[in-house]
């Protein structure tokens, strides 16, 4: 199985072996897009013809997507949610790749380690602990100084905090291997040029870092955009489109307007990978 | 300072340690206006350590930097007139050649309009008028380093710092590179210290080479000075190629006298640097391939007069190489001797052939034996 | 000096954010979860400390054999995710021509960013009595009546493997791409067959891809909720099912604090035993894909 050029029938049944692993990826996407355009109030075969009402008609029974409020609003939390996090953890991850790959200090090992430590929490747990960690400091403001925090109650701010845990951790190793393939050499000419260290920083090493920087954040906000474990715990009256989604699913059943969402999350996260990977393919890499 | 300083740099006295390493150790030099001066040692000697000093990366421990007659200690790299061109060139990939080229003037906040002109006038001069808007990646190595020397001078640098920039070529370039840089210093007139390794690259272009060993210089001078009187054994060893041996001195007359080599051989020698060697010392002697003759035993006399140090042996073998060809010779008491030769292709020496090999008393430059009595 | 104190203060600059960052978010949340599991409530406002909830779960099969089934499942997913992913990543990494390496990597990149939930609805959609596959048995006469392929193990952990594969083929391609090909022609040059060769070398050498596949696999499996619940039915028995049972449902939030520290002990440990084995460390494998 290893040569390019081995007996052929073992090639071909490898191929068709790995045409099958496509088939099995693509199955569900592909059922779950398809219903979208089937002009029927359920997600299933007999195909009824093809329609955009799931998309665009405004009453129901065929309510289509663009009309739902509720799903609506989801798809509102979804990306404030979204956009906050990738900030901040872009943020926090680029001042993490500094510190990991300029600083010196003791331990770095271990808190490099410990850096990593998020990503391998499983995500429930990460959101009940912030949730406990939350609720406790607010129960203990509220009973101590009669101090309301609604801050720490379940809402937007803490599905931000919980996603942001363990995202920070994923954009902080895509943005340190980018600072490592840095070549210091250029911030010293840049320096022997006569720019100030502020500028050097500015013209010379976030220009660098800023395709890691893009596609970490493209990562982060699809990440946080799907994410339905941390956030079911923390989630507030204001619920991101997976939860809103998840509802419908469990309580009301399957609607092919959830096709619909689903079809516009795929093609959506589809075309944001293709630009991080379009990004991060630049030429300036050695 | 009201006199007129006549020298660009000086460094006076200065040393830096990393730990427990002393890289540098109390260096001294001036260079005067306008001269191509290379620092040439092997790699590790503390060349690099010095010019990231002279540039303000790194603070000495002690002594004083001098440019242009002020001392720059305590002042910071983007603060100094020293420009640097770096080992990898270190050109700012995200940014076109005029970008790369404006960027120090952009820092020093010349007006855009002056900006254009200092560029296209200093492309001009490095001849590559037409490659502004190119980027970086698309240049060949050696337009690349050419940008890179431009970039610097566009600033008008009291002196030019050279960090092995020729390192990364092929041979044929770095052959023309060398060339090319000794006009450039010569058409900008702007002093350049060239860090290198490579002793060819140091000769060809320096009017003064420094030869570095482990944080300290061993001599300063013209090429010509370091290749034919070298004041110690390592730069006799590192500058060109010598036959070399150990030996004992029998007898001395003050500037000269005789030695036996470990192996036995008599020879007559000078000693280096007008020294006086004194009977009994351990000594190296040094004898450069192309001062000793090779000549057919049947043949051999018509024996120069100034050669008065002869040596019996056969011929091992001929390493053909053009006008640089030369002829290992293994003695009757079995070392090996290299020597110029001049090959015609009509009866040359051939393996096997013997041979009598002769050099003067004045080519064999004696020193003694670092660490020995 | 100057530039001495300039990099302490960056140093701390720096710093800070990375601190309050795993403090806040990641230390003191999990102390927090650890001091809560430790306490039970006898009566309201009245709270006693000590390992009874731990007593509960030990005492109540069910809890522990959630566990237990949920971890099994988890090392099942991941084997059969590392069985059937190898062969597409080294495809992918080495036998594909340069362009559609590409478009395959790309191809598996695209459901990597679609959500859980999503991915499960299409499974819905296929599996269940009135879905795609059911109507299609029937349509081609193979049965006559509906089938419910949903709500059974198998489902199950075919959905999970289907979840997580693209975790576990993202980091195998990106080990063997760096592996030079050379490497595998000297290995039949000097005599190998070809599962000498598979053997000996490609796997050592993707070793570090392997287990580090494996971990975010085992981790994303053991701690996954929707895929179980939703093509498993509400008797799935998944660990997290409890957790948020009692979390949400009983609002025993002690018990449920509990139940989260076990679950990442038990992950922990199956996560340390897996580096202690394969000889790797956290730092060279998930931290480099």
């Amino acid at each position: 199985m290893l040569a390019q050029d081995k007996a052929t029938p073992f090639l071909w049944g490898y191929r068709l072996y790995v045409a099958a692993f496509f088939v099995f990826l693509a199955a569900p996407l592909v059922a779950a897009s398809i219903f979208a355009f089937n002009d029927s109030v359920f997600p299933a075969l007999p195909w009824q013809g093809f329609t955009l009402d799931w998309f665009f008609n405004d009453s129901e029974p065929k309510l289509g997507m663009f009309h739902d409020r509720r799903l609506l609003r989801g798809i509102y939390y979804s990306f404030v949610i979204a956009a906050f996090v990738s900030t901040l953890s872009v943020t926090v991850g680029t001042t993490n790749a500094f510190l990991f790959v300029r600083g010196q200090f003791p331990a770095k090992n271990f808190f490099y380690i410990l850096m990593i430590v998020p990503l391998v929490i499983p995500g429930v747990i990460l959101g009940i602990s912030i949730l406990v960690l939350a609720s406790n400091t607010a129960n203990f403001l509220e009973n101590r100084f009669d101090m309301e925090l609604e801050l720490l109650r379940p809402g937007i701010f803490l599905v931000v905090m919980g996603q942001f845990s363990f995202i920070t951790t994923i954009t902080s190793l895509v943005i340190t291997a980018r600072l490592k393939k840095f070549d210091e050499s250029m911030e010293e000419a840049a320096l022997n040029l006569g720019a100030s260290r502020a500028r050097v920083l500015r013209t010379i090493t976030l220009p660098f870092l800023r395709p890691a920087m893009i596609a970490a954040g493209i990562v982060a906000f699809l990440v946080s955009f799907e994410n339905f474990n941390t956030t079911l715990f923390l989630v507030g009256s204001e619920a991101p489109l997976t939860i809103t989604m998840y509802d419908r699913v469990a309580k009301v059943g399957s609607t092919p307007v959830l096709n619909a969402v689903s079809f516009a999350l795929i093609i959506g996260s589809g075309l944001l990978a293709l630009v991080s990977i379009l990004v991060q393919r630049d030429k300036t890499v050695r | 300072m009201t006199n007129t300083p006549t020298y660009d740099l000086e460094c006076i006295d200065i040393a830096k340690s990393f730990g427990a390493v002393r890289a540098v150790k109390g260096v001294s030099f001036n260079i005067p206006s306008g001269s191509f001066f290379s620092i040439l040692g092997p790699s590790g000697c503390g060349k690099t350590t010095l010019m990231r000093m002279i540039a303000g990366f790194e603070e000495p421990a002690s002594g004083d930097i001098r440019i242009k007659g002020r001392s720059v200690l305590g002042t910071p790299p983007n603060k100094r007139n020293v420009k640097m061109v770096f080992q990898h060139l270190a050109l700012f990939p995200m940014m076109n050649v005029f970008e790369n080229i404006a960027y120090g003037l952009r820092c020093n906040g010349v007006k855009n309009a002056e900006i254009k002109a200092k560029v296209h006038d200093v492309l001009e001069r490095i001849a590559l008028p037409d490659v502004a808007e190119r980027e970086i990646h698309q240049l060949s190595g050696g337009q690349k380093q050419r940008i890179a020397i431009a970039r610097c001078m566009v600033l008008d640098p009291d002196v030019l710092l050279l960090d092995e920039p020729l390192g990364a070529l092929d041979l044929k370039l770095r052959e023309a590179m060398k060339i090319e840089l000794k006009q450039l210093q010569h058409q900008f007139n702007t002093t350049f210290i060239y860090i290198t390794h490579d002793q060819s690259e140091a000769l060809v272009m320096s009017d003064h080479v420094a030869i570095m060993n482990q944080g300290l210089f061993e001599q300063i001078g013209t090429p010509q000075e370091l290749y034919h009187h070298p004041e110690t054994a390592f730069v006799a060893g590192f500058v060109g190629d010598s036959n070399r041996w150990s030996g004992k001195v029998k007898a001395s007359d003050g500037s000269g006298g005789t030695v036996e080599t470990d192996q036995g051989l008599q020879m007559v020698f000078t000693a280096a640097g007008g020294r006086t060697i004194a009977e009994g010392t351990a000594v190296e002697v040094f004898v450069r391939p192309e001062f000793i003759h090779t000549v057919r035993r049947t043949e051999a006399d018509g024996v120069p007069g100034e050669a008065d140090n002869r040596m019996d042996g056969v011929v091992d073998s001929l390493l053909f190489n053009g006008a640089n060809s030369r002829v290992l010779v293994r003695s009757s008491r079995g070392e090996l001797i290299e020597a110029d030769v001049t090959l015609t292709g009509h009866g040359d020496l051939k393996p096997g052939e013997e041979v009598c090999l002769f050099w003067s008393s004045r080519q064999a430059m004696c020193f003694p034996s670092e660490g020995s009595a | 000096m100057l530039q001495k104190d300039f990099r302490r203060l960056a140093l701390i600059l720096l710093f800070a954010p990375f601190a309050l960052w795993i403090i806040l978010l990641i230390l003191l949340p999990h102390i927090g979860m650890i001091a809560l599991s430790l306490r039970e409530k006898v009566a309201p406002r009245v709270y006693e400390y000590g390992f009874a909830n731990y007593m509960d779960f030990l005492n109540e099969p069910i809890y522990w054999n959630t566990l237990l089934r949920t971890g099994s499942m988890s090392l099942l997913v991941t084997a059969l995710a590392l069985l059937i992913g190898f062969p597409v990543a080294y495809y992918i990494a080495k036998l594909a021509g340069n362009r559609t390496r590409g478009a395959l990597f790309l191809l598996c990149l695209i459901p990597l960013w679609v959500s859980d939930l999503i991915r499960a609805y299409g499974w819905i959609l296929l599996l269940r009595e009135t879905g795609v596959l059911s109507s299609f048995l029937q349509w081609a006469g193979i049965v006559d009546h509906p089938i419910e392929f949903l709500y059974n193990d198998v489902t199950v952990v075919i959905g999970l493997v289907y979840t997580v594969m693209l975790f576990m083929i993202v980091p195998l391609v990106s080990t063997l791409d760096g592996m030079d090909n050379s490497m595998i022609e000297a290995g039949y040059n000097l005599g190998g067959n070809g599962f000498t060769v598979l053997r000996r070398i490609i796997i050592p050498y993707a070793m570090p891809g392997i287990v580090s596949g494996c971990i975010v696999v085992f981790m994303l499996t053991a701690g996954s909720y929707l895929t179980p619940i939703l093509l498993g039915g509400k008797n799935s028995s998944w660990f997290t099912e409890q957790i948020y049972n009692q979390f949400i449902s009983r609002f025993n939030w002690e018990a449920g604090a509990a139940f989260g520290i076990l679950l990442l002990l038990f992950t922990s440990i199956v996560i340390w035993l897996g580096l202690k084995l394969s000889g790797q460390t956290l730092a060279n494998t998930v931290a480099k894909s």
